[in-house]
């Protein structure tokens, strides 16, 4: 199980490293979300910094489902992910390490993302924040990945999967736009009246439980040959 | 040959029974109930409202347990539960959200309201939509009763979660339109009964008749499975 689970991830992320073809498209994507919002939306007229927290976290997360499908979509290229499955040890490590893939692509991007999004629209960054921000984003990222992976691995066998993918992932989406946008909100401080971002917090937490272990507990039916 | 043959009925009494009930229900809508206070005669609305959405969610219920029943007893009789429950209640589902969006313009004066009720129903159509359309692409027959059941599973959990994210957001931020204190006249709570009654009726009326259209589907496809496995092996 461990061994399995290192050698898909390690594999995973090798691959990653010389073809550097997810994180290139996923960081391009969420940097001209901003970019497009910053042009569409007047920033002579319009004051940025009170929705900075919603376009963050609209251009991760449509960033996220451009990353979070290819990890079993490139498997699916010589029905390589059969290999996997057929492979000694147990299939929750392929699971799991396709979930840990997602979701260091997706946080490497956001972090990455994170400078531009905060020059490009004007956002008055205090610096000691930064920590509790990481951990918000890392929240919200896996409450994403963790029902993502699981759609992904449907997607990879349908027709058309990679514009099934957004469908079934925006409703689930909602719960941790808004309470990671809000989060963020609060952490960032500068709306009136001042958020606390703690209960968005530990709802997001609550959120992650349910929609980790769910996947986990699914996953098996996904892959039944 | 031990292979069980998927049976494929054909009666059609209980349609004048819901014929029946749907005359009722029309008559207490439209005749007996009085005009609403200040809502006038757009309060008719109300019963298609409520009643669509009654039966949806029994409908909903359903394709839950169907699916649950499908991933435990791997019968496809099973899924096609879940297939004609999902449809209809998808159909219903756009009742809902019709009859609202038109009910809203009057009484609230606008046609969209980010209420928690309103957006997370907004979020179920969205969700059986995907649902339906997952299951129109896949393409082996086991496989898309499989994903279907794993999709309907997850998102019964998702409900509830995003009604409480949208209601918390919109407790900090207050609401312009709390929800309806509507009191209800005896005659109307009388033909908001019936109306509910009647559109259950309608949606297992559906559900049957799409039932039976998907068991012919897959008796079709059993026969040509017969038929074609001697050929192909030859």
């Amino acid at each position: 199980m461990g061994r399995k689970y290192g050698a898909i991830l390690l594999k995973d992320l090798q691959l990653e490293i010389r073809s550097k073809e997810t994180w290139v498209a996923m960081v391009a994507f969420a940097f001209m979300v901003a970019l497009v919002f910053g042009i569409a939306v007047n920033p002579v007229r319009v004051r940025l910094a009170p929705v900075f927290p919603g376009v963050l976290w609209v251009a991760y997360l449509f960033a996220g489902m451009l990353g979070v499908g290819r990890g079993f979509e490139q498997e699916a290229r010589d029905d390589a992910l059969t290999g996997l499955l057929v492979a000694p040890g147990d299939r929750l490590a392929i699971f799991l390490a396709k979930l840990t893939v997602a979701f260091v692509f997706m946080f490497t991007m956001e972090l990455l993302v994170l400078p531009f999004m905060v020059v490009l629209l004007g956002e008055p960054m205090p610096g000691g924040i930064l920590p509790l921000l990481a951990a918000t984003l890392a929240l919200g990222t896996v409450g994403f990945v963790g029902v993502g992976t699981l759609f992904a691995a449907m997607a990879a066998n349908t027709r058309a999967g990679s514009v099934l993918l957004p469908v079934l992932l925006v409703p689930f989406s909602v719960p941790v736009l808004i309470l990671a946008t809000e989060a963020t909100a609060g952490i960032l401080g500068h709306v009136a009246p001042a958020v606390d971002p703690w209960p968005w917090l530990h709802a997001l937490m609550a959120y992650d439980v349910v929609f980790l272990g769910l996947p986990l507990v699914l996953y098996e039916f996904i892959w039944e040959v | 040959m031990t292979k069980r043959q998927t049976r494929v009925r054909t009666g059609t009494w209980w349609l004048w029974l819901m014929a029946a009930i749907w005359v009722v229900a029309l008559y207490l809508n439209f005749i007996y109930t009085p005009d609403a206070k200040y809502l006038l005669s757009s309060e008719r609305i109300f019963y298609v409202h409520m009643g669509s959405a009654t039966a949806m969610t029994f409908v909903y219920g359903i394709t839950f347990v169907a699916s649950i029943g499908y991933l435990w007893r791997r019968r496809l009789a099973w899924d096609r539960w879940a297939a004609a429950s999902a449809e209809v209640g998808t159909l219903l589902t756009t009742m809902v959200l019709v009859s609202g969006i038109i009910w809203g313009r009057t009484a609230w004066g606008s046609w969209w309201t980010w209420d928690p009720t309103i957006t997370t129903t907004l979020i179920l159509w969205v969700l059986f939509l995907g649902y339906l359309l997952l299951r129109d692409w896949t393409d082996d027959r086991e496989r898309r009763a499989r994903y279907a059941s794993v999709l309907a599973i997850v998102a019964f959990f998702l409900v509830p979660l995003d009604y409480y994210a949208v209601y918390f957001l919109k407790s900090i931020h207050p609401a312009v339109i709390t929800t309806h204190g509507v009191n209800l006249a005896p005659s109307m709570v009388l033909a908001m009964l019936v109306s509910m009654v009647a559109f259950m009726f309608l949606a297992a009326a559906w559900i049957l008749i799409r039932l039976r259209l998907l068991a012919a589907q897959d008796y079709v496809q059993e026969i040509q499975d017969r038929v074609r496995t001697p050929l192909d092996s030859m």
